[in-house]
């Protein structure tokens, strides 16, 4: 099933206005998901069983938002910093996100920055051409 | 000693749906305190009785082996208000069940009458929360709590399998 960006964009927002209880109009390509939107962590696992019924795929635990494992781990991470081999590392299991601003300084409070409505389309737009 | 919210299950298809039956009586403080010389039951307190049928629904399908906490209310919708002498029927029907959390989607009918609609997020807190450490008891489905079980649910022994 192929669907256009659009038309993905459109999906994913209806699910995040659902699920964040945020307005339309706050839903932006660029906004974040917990900075801008207030998610929490169990609204994370909310929109993944929501992404996967609507758009009858199915989101591997950590693929989308796959930081979780990687803070635990001294080799990726130091002083409260990702490491050169942590940002590598989360680089290669985020292909969807854009990391551009993040690399200046991989602080791990930023880390949540990553995750904007774009990343998300994005993620969905690899799976379901994908499939 | 744990706050019982539901009087008794009256159907359970494990991991399905489950049907649980809340009388509410006039000898309730709750009544009286909502809004004085007007017995109503609060809102929040349906939410409680959606919570704990569906919780259970939740624990069961892991064979009361997870802490099932409530994580969300995704929707509430109340379309009408409950009143001393209604007997409430709550059903709860699995959506969603994973590892790490489950969703349900429920009604409140009384007689004929659509009383609130409510989906529900849970979590199974010892896979979530970033590895924090819970006590190994098992505080949600205790053994108070798997005693009462059998007076809930008559068929209940078959459904906890390793008792």
């Amino acid at each position: 099933m192929s669907m256009s960006r659009d038309e993905i964009y459109e999906k994913v927002k209806d699910i995040l206005v659902d699920a964040l209880g945020v307005d339309d109009d706050e839903v932006t390509n660029q906004a974040t998901l917990v900075g801008d939107l207030g998610a929490e962590s169990i609204d994370f696992l909310d929109i993944v069983f929501q992404l996967e019924k609507q758009f009858e795929i199915k989101i591997p635990r950590e693929e989308l938002f796959p930081a979780e494992n990687l803070l635990n781990d001294s080799e990726y991470v130091d002083n409260g910093k990702l490491t050169a081999a942590g940002l590598a590392r989360l680089k290669e299991a985020m292909g969807h996100v854009d990391f551009s601003e993040f690399e200046k300084d991989p602080d791990l409070n930023k880390i949540t920055d990553l995750f904007t409505v774009d990343s998300i389309v994005q993620f969905i737009e690899g799976k379901t051409n994908a499939a | 000693m744990r706050w019982i919210w539901i009087d008794k299950f009256v159907e359970f298809e494990p991991g399905v749906r489950a049907v649980a039956v809340k009388n509410v009586t006039m000898a309730e403080e709750h009544l009286h305190d909502h809004f004085p010389g007007y017995p109503t039951m609060p809102a929040a307190l349906m939410i409680e009785a959606m919570a704990q049928t569906a919780g259970i629904l939740v624990g069961q399908a892991r064979n009361f082996q997870e802490k099932v906490i409530l994580a969300k209310v995704n929707q509430a919708l109340f379309h009408e208000i409950v009143r001393p002498g209604d007997q409430l029927f709550l059903e709860a029907r699995m959506e969603n069940i994973t590892a790490e959390a489950a969703t349900t989607r429920g009604t409140i009918r009384c007689e004929d009458r659509l009383i609130a609609e409510i989906t529900l997020m849970f979590s199974h807190i010892d896979q979530n929360l970033s590895g924090m450490q819970f006590p190994e008891e098992n505080f949600v489905f205790n053994a108070q709590f798997m005693d009462l079980l059998k007076c809930y649910i008559p068929s209940a022994a078959p459904l906890k399998q390793d008792l």
